[in-house]
Order: structure tokens, then sequence, then C-alpha cells
């Protein structure tokens, strides 16, 4: 079609003759990413109700006899579900039972238990999603959690630094731990050409294998030597706590929203962002205005592999006080639906970012008082996503018309290299 | 088939795209759709193809009114389009891609791929349209690809057959192929329309003309109007087809080229022993057929692609090897053959494509920061220059329509003093009104004292801009041509054949390319 550009504001998708109102309403509600994203929020856990009265032991005892008394197993389900879902929303927000003892623990529990799980699962989202905007896509972000926090908890246990001055070198050190696995990937795709999907999930086996070994160190494994894990982090070195030592939510926090400002300014306002948003989004005429494509690749990479090192910062020297093998705690996979349900732009991915950091505190608390597996966390997580990539679904199931294509579309280019 | 367009009016918002328009297309004709880009054909031919639904008018077909859910209803109506974009599966075969949404079965949903093959033998033979029915799409050239586009319309049957910007793609030899085709098409009784914004084409070929514009039919005109009279009724007001330039001043040599030899990735020698010079004030061209090299050598000079050997200098510096940011530093500026593939990025808003290769300059950046007050500053001032049609300089580059994408090139790379401009096919997909004024900021730029090198496929663009005209052919220069040169010389060089009357120094340059080289100069007579 030539005739693209038509001089108006907005140019609605063809069909139909001059829309009603309503339905133009309708369609501009569609096309709102916000809108959009709560109501996939809402299908979500729609869905992840009816799993829950299925897990309940209740429910299904009572669907054995449902067609003599289908309200009894109706009754079973919503108890289940409401039960389910309160003990998400006191682990996650506000626990009225543990606040009617009056300490900070009992009030500020829940949010706490919420940020600490948003904190690195911030960096890491924002570590994908930057990479994502310079047309890569970064599936590192696990080997480099365990490189960055590996550095850094090695120079937490085996130096011993004044206070302050300690700290400051064991993050320095997760940083450029990160980094450099990152910056290997960005530099062999530079080099070589190769994908760097492949190689970043290569080197997550290296990082996390190479832990393992670590692990068996004399001089990083913990005496008595029986089991795989590190000697602990000095005191010097941790990350201090934000409101007391009974409450696990600590300076890491500030770490991640400073991280988000930062990645929000280089987008939007610095030489280095502009570059990264023209490679991600035309690579030939980013190469034909004088970048250098490679370079970006490297830089990015750098940069990516640095956030999700902090990441692995916040793991080790605030909410772990030693390494383990599963320090990075399936962050760097999670980061990936962070960064897209964030539409990889640092705002968003903040508050996506807080938003699965609450699952994953209520979900404890679900599991733990309700017995609802954990399980159904993870596929509300899931379907979250899933369905923010499909927003015609969303629109079909909530009845609204719209044009826009999904958030994964213009996001996945980093697959075609 | 008779087909008739009764006061079809579509609107987007409140912008109407078609304001009651009627067109009738008799049988057997060849009627054209001319109108600048923007000035609602493509709407119009997309509401007739069932695309967009009317808001007005109706579609009658042999006087009988029709109504199109989609354009299978189209198609079964004999409405066959083939569009600007074409619509083929690169790794399918052309059988395949001919079959594809109306195969040839065996029964149990099993291929015939030889009852294919055979129908694209056929209809291929019958309207001369020759296409390989084995060959794989991605393997053949854009106009081969066309006629297959053609093919797959004739084999569903299409009585009236619509070609949206058909030649846009195409090479003069390609056109030239594809305008016998739409006569041989005629002659058996199907009708065409042809949409295009191209004068030369349409007097060539048209029956009749309708002009459209700004989504109003303005006129029917007659295939033996002049150029001048259609461009007027398509812009709106006279139009200077002919470029109008003052006597050039050649200065001192700025760019030279030096025997320089480009072997591609698959290892064909591409640009073969090529040597020019261009001096400041002066306007260089390398005319030639599509893929003759001249790609290769622009891309060459800006540090895009690695050279097999020679020597390229500006204004005696060696850039043979410096990258494009430090040639684009020296004052060079390029405006790419494919805008949208290297000149713009669609995403990136009006005032950010308008800084693309100088983002990180003084002027538009603070240390590690953009200059973001600067950038909307300098975009709203070029938009203003080069009449830059945008709703804001934050509008995203790609809702610009071709025309003012181009101007948007244009602004960036002509808003900085420049010592070398190399221009690739400016006015490719461009309306006419954009068009000239293009035309006269390159010549300004010429008069401003900067050394230009176009190169361009259009004869007549070369022959009403270029001072001096090299032509290019199977990657060398055949001949270098002073302008004033007929065209008919300049059709053969590109052809591949030096004509007899060329004076011999003229033939090949590079051979007596020393250092003592003569160069032509225009106001030397032949």
């Amino acid at each position: 079609m030539t005739e693209v550009a038509a001089p108006t504001s907005a140019l609605p998708e063809p069909g139909g003759p001059d829309p009603a109102a309503p339905v133009r309403r309708r369609r501009a509600l569609g096309d709102n990413t916000i809108v959009v994203t709560l109501l996939a929020f809402v299908a979500a856990m729609v869905v992840g109700a009816i799993l829950i009265a299925f897990s309940d032991p209740a429910t299904r005892s009572a669907s054995a006899y449902f067609f003599s008394a289908p309200m009894d197993t109706l009754r079973a389900a919503a108890s289940a579900i409401g039960r389910g879902y309160a003990a998400l929303f006191e682990g996650a927000v506000f626990n009225p039972t543990t606040a009617a003892r009056g300490t900070v623990a009992g009030i500020f529990g829940p949010i706490s238990e919420t940020l600490v799980s948003a904190t690195p699962l911030i960096l890491g989202g924002l570590s994908v999603g930057l990479a994502f905007r310079a047309g890569l896509f970064n599936i590192g972000g696990q080997g480099q959690i365990v490189a960055g926090a590996t550095c850094a908890g090695y120079v937490g246990f085996a130096w011993h630094l004044p206070v302050v001055i300690h700290l400051v070198v064991a993050i320095v050190a997760g940083m450029v731990g990160g980094g450099l696995w990152g910056a290997l990937a960005g530099w062999l795709k530079a080099r070589t050409g190769a994908h760097e999907v492949i190689t970043t999930i290569m080197l997550n086996y290296v990082a996390v294998n190479m832990l393992g070994f670590l692990l068996s160190v004399k001089g990083f494994q913990r005496p008595p030597y029986g089991q795989a894990i590190s000697n602990v982090v000095d005191a010097n070195a941790r990350l201090p706590h934000l409101l007391g030592s009974s409450l696990r939510v600590n300076a890491g926090l500030f770490l991640a929203l400073l991280a988000a400002y930062a990645i929000h300014w280089l987008l939007t306002r610095s030489v280095l962002g502009f570059e990264f948003r023209a490679v991600g989004a035309n690579q030939n005429a980013a190469r034909t205005a004088g970048m250098s494509v490679e370079r970006s690749y490297t830089r990015v990479m750098l940069i990516a592999g640095v956030l999700s090192g902090l990441a692995g910062v916040t793991q080790i020297l605030g909410t772990n006080s030693a390494i383990t093998g599963d320090i990075d705690a399936g962050i760097g996979f999670d980061a990936i639906t962070v960064a897209l349900l964030g539409r990889a732009n640092a705002g968003g991915t903040v508050l996506a970012g807080l938003l699965f950091g609450a699952l994953r505190a209520g979900g404890v608390q679900m599991q733990s008082s309700t017995g609802t597996p954990i399980d159904v966390v993870s596929v509300v997580q899931a379907l979250i996503v899933l369905f923010i990539a499909a927003p015609a679904l969303v629109r079909f199931l909530f009845r609204l018309h719209g044009s826009g294509a999904g958030a994964g579309q213009g996001l996945a280019k980093g697959w075609n290299g | 088939m008779k087909l008739e367009l009764r006061g079809i009016t579509k609107r987007f918002g409140s912008f109407t795209a078609n304001d009651a328009i009627d067109l009738v297309v008799e049988p057997g004709e060849i009627h054209a759709l001319l109108g600048e880009n923007g000035a609602g054909k493509s709407t119009l031919m997309n509401v007739l193809y069932g695309l967009y639904h009317p808001d007005g008018g109706e579609i009658l077909i042999d006087d009988k009114v029709v109504s199109f859910a989609g354009p299978a209803d189209a198609m079964a109506a004999g409405i066959g389009m083939v569009h600007q974009h074409f619509m083929l599966v690169p790794v399918f075969t052309v059988a395949e891609n001919v079959e594809l949404g109306h195969e040839q079965t065996k029964g149990f949903g099993i291929l015939d791929a030889a009852k294919a093959r055979r129908e694209v033998t056929e209809v291929s033979a019958r309207y001369g349209l020759s296409v390989p029915p084995d060959a794989l799409i991605q393997d053949l050239p854009v106009g081969v690809q066309q006629r297959v586009e053609i093919v797959k319309a004739l084999i569903r049957n299409a009585k009236v057959l619509i070609l949206d910007e058909p030649t846009a793609v195409l090479t003069p030899q390609e056109t030239d192929e594809l305008m016998e085709v739409m006569r041989t098409l005629k002659a058996s009784g199907t009708s065409i329309v042809f949409i295009t914004h191209k004068l030369r084409e349409v007097r060539a070929v048209a029956d009749r003309i309708t002009v459209i514009r700004r989504g109003k039919v303005v006129g029917e005109a007659s295939p033996n109007s002049s150029s001048a009279e259609l461009a007027s009724l398509m812009v709106g007001r006279p139009v200077q087809l002919t470029i109008e330039k003052a006597a050039h001043e050649p200065g001192d040599v700025i760019a030279e080229v030096d025997n320089v030899r480009i072997v591609d990735d698959a290892g064909q020698v591409v640009v073969d022993d090529v040597s020019f010079d261009v001096h400041a004030g002066e306007i260089y061209a390398l005319a030639g057929v599509q893929g003759n090299g001249q790609t290769e050598l622009t891309e060459a000079i800006i540090g895009l692609r690695p050279l097999d050997g020679g020597r390229i200098t500006l204004s005696g510096r060696d850039i043979t090897d410096s990258d494009v940011h430090d040639i684009l530093r020296a004052d060079l500026g390029y405006v790419p053959e494919d805008r949208l593939h290297d000149g713009l990025i669609g995403s990136f808003t009006v005032a950010e494509n308008l800084v693309l290769d100088r983002y990180d300059s003084a002027e538009f950046s603070k240390g590690p920061s953009l200059d973001v007050g600067r950038i909307a500053a300098n975009a709203r001032q070029r938009v203003e220059e080069f009449d830059v049609r945008t709703q804001s300089v934050d509008a995203p580059g790609s809702t610009l329509s071709g025309g003012n994408q181009q101007k948007l090139v244009l602004a960036r790379e002509l808003s900085r003093p420049l010592k070398l401009l190399i221009v690739a096919q400016p006015t490719r997909g461009v309306d006419v009104g954009s068009t000239e004024f293009i035309h006269r900021r390159i010549v300004a730029e010429r008069d401003g004292g900067a050394a230009v090198v176009l190169v361009s496929t259009e004869l007549d663009e070369v022959l009403g801009l270029a001072d001096r005209i090299g032509v290019m052919y199977r990657g060398k220069i055949i001949g270098e041509v002073p302008a004033g040169t007929s065209a008919e010389t300049i059709g053969l060089l590109m052809a591949g054949t030096v004509p007899d009357d060329l004076p011999a120094r003229l033939r090949d340059p590079g051979a007596t390319a020393t250092g003592s080289r003569t160069t032509v100069r225009t106001e030397e007579p032949l």
C-alpha cells in the first residue's frame, strides 16, 4: 500500500462501517496496553482460581457426588479459592493476624518479603529488557547471576576489609563478574557471529558447573566440608537491613531502583542508548549511519551482564549469606517474563518485578497455610505473560476491539539474530 | 467484463481517503489511475479488492451491483490484484506459489504437482509470461517475481487485473517487458487497472487515464496529453519537470576512486577496476541498469564494504580503510538507495531519524547524554525547511509516505556542510512533487560547491541532473560521457554496447589511469 501516511492522528484498522461510539470506546480500551495488561492479570487469576479448586482435597471429594449435591462442590471450591487468594494477599501485602501483634515484623513482614523477592527480579528484568532493546535475547541471566554472586560472595568471605569499603568492593566485584560473563556472549557474537541465545545458554551451564566445582574447593567451601555451601559472607560486606534485623528487606532494593533509573536514562537520554535502540530496531540503518553494530553487541551485553550480576549481588549480600548451588533461584529465567511483562522499559520492569515478587512471596504463604501448591503461582505468572503476548485473546475474552499486535512480537526480534 | 465504481467513499476516522469516486473500466482496456503518493489510489483498489469496506457507494460488475466481504469474493468475481509488495513464499517454487490457496489435488489431499506445473506452464505460454515453474522464488529477480504474481491472478481467471505501482521495483528493461505483457493481456481481453505516478509509463501503455488528487477524481486525460499537463493535473499546480540548472563550474578534485575492485560474499567480482573522480561543484552520475555494481561501489566509498583492491581518496585523504563513522565525519553525505532498509529507522521518531548519524556529535550531545532540546529544535527546523509532511516531529518515521521519508533522509544529510554527497536512486518511489523538490536540492548542493555522485537507473534523472556521466555495466565503467550526450548513446552503453562514434578516450577511462589521466570536462566539445 502506498498511501499509508494519512494526515490524520490515528489510522484505525480497516473493516466495518463508521464505528458506533461504544465500539470506538472499546477499541480504545483494547489498544491500551495498561488495560490489556490488567485484564491479562485478571484472566490469569481466574484460571489460577480454577486450579486452586482442583487442587483442594475437599472440593475433589465433594465432586464425587457432584450430581446429587452440586452446591457442596461449588461451596468447597469457593472456600478453597477464597482461602488460597486470601493467603496469597496476606503473604504478599498485609496479614491482619500478624499485624494485630503490633510488631514491625508483623505489620511489614509481607511487604518486606515481596520487596526482597522483587529486588533481583527487577535487576534481572532490566538486564533482559535492555538486551531486547538492542535486538539481543539474553537467556544468560542465570549464568550472569551465578558469576556475579560468586565474585561478590568470594570477596565477601575471603577478604576482610573495613565497613562500607568491604560492601562497595564486594558489589563492584559482583558487577564485574556478571558483566564479564555477559560481555563474553556479546563479544562472541560481535567477533564470530555466534548466536547469543546459544552462547548465553551454554555459558549458563559453564557458570553453574564452575560454581559446583568451587563449592568443593577448600577455602571456598565452608568447613567441615560436608555440604556444597560456601563460607559465610562477612558482616561488613552485607547489604544493610532497611527495617531492622527482623525483616529481610535490605539495601539491595535501592540498588535495583537506582539501576532502573540508570537504565531509563540510558535508553531515553543517552548517546549510548540511542545507539543500542538503533541497532535493535534497524541494524542496517544503524550501520549506514556509522554506528558500530558489533561494538554495541559487546557493550550492551556487558551492561546486561552487570545488571544480572547485581541481581546475584543482592542474592548473596542481601537475602542469603552463603553461596549455594541454587543461588540464582530461577531468577535468570523469571527475568525474561518480567522483561516481557514490563515491555522492556525500566518503569514497566519495576512494576512487573514487584508483581512477580508479590506472587512469589504470597505463594510461599499460600502453600504453607492452605496447602495450595506454590506451582499455581508459577502457572499464574506464565499465564499473565501468555495473555499479554496474545492480546487478541484477552480482547476476545473481555469483548474488546483493537488492533495492536502482541508485546512479544516486537521484543522477540532477537531470535532472528 | 465491465467494472464500474460509483461514488465510492472511504473514511479513516475524520480523514476521507476516497471521496465519491466514480470509475469505469471497460473490457480489454488499460486504465491508468494516476495520482501522487497518498492521493487515495491504493485505498480505492483495496476497496475494490474487498480488503476495505466502503463507507458509501457501490461496485458494479457487468452493470450488476456486487459486494465483497473479502478478497476471496473479489477473486471469485474475476478481480485479480498484484500488490506493490509481493505476496510470495520465498522458499517455495514458482508452481507452488501459484497453487497456494488453490491447490490441485489427486484426492485425499495429496498435491498434484505435475498438474500444477502443467497449469503454470500453460498460462505462462498463453500470455507470453515466461516463468520457470521449478525455480525457487528467492532465486528470481524482482521482475520475474512480479510475473509470477500476474500468473497467480490469471490462473484464478482474473478478468480485471489491478497492478499497484508495478514499476516501482523494476529496472527500465523489466518495465519495458512488463508493458509488453500488459499489451498481450489487453489483446486477450483482460482489463488492467494500472496504478502509478510515473507519467512516462502512463503515456506509453494506458488507453484511458483517471487522475486522483486528495481522494477525489480531478479529471480524465487521454494518453496523448503531455507529461506537463498530466503532472499539473496530478499535483494541482504547474510542475517543473525539466530540471533548471546553471552551467557548472567545476573546482578541485574532491573524490578520487582509483582502480577499485570489489568481490562480493559469493566470490563474484562485482566492481571491476573502476576509476573516476568528482570535482567540487559537479554532479557525476553513475548510470546503469540496477545490479551492475553501482550499489556495491557506493557502499565501498562510504566504508560499508571492504575493497579487494584500489584506493579511494576524499580531499586528498585516503579513506580506503576508514570506517563509516570517520568517513561521514569527513563531510561526506550519503542517501542510500533503499531508505527503509538503510536510510531510516521506522520505529524512531522523525526527530531521532534526523540525527541518526550525528547523535553523538557535539551539536546534539553533552558528554554521554543526548541534547533532547537541540534534537527537537533541529527537527522542527529541518521539517520546515524540507517540507517534510508529518503530524509532528515525534511521529515514527514509518508513518511518513515514501516521498516524505526520502525528504527526511535528504534533510538529514544536507543539514551539514558537505564536501561530497552520494545520492542513490533519490526519487525511487517518490511522487512528482517531491521529486521536483529533491532534484532542486541536489542541484543547490552542487551550486554550493559540493561534489555530488548521483547513482540512478532512471535515464531522465541522469540526463537532467548530471554534469558528467559514467555508465556502469557488469562492474565496469564502460563509458564516460559529458552532459548533453543523447539518451540513445547512454541507453546503448547501459545495455553494454559502446557506440562506434564515441571518442576513443572516453571509452575506458580506467585504461589510462596513472596520475596523468585526463578528466573529461563537459565544457570541452566532443
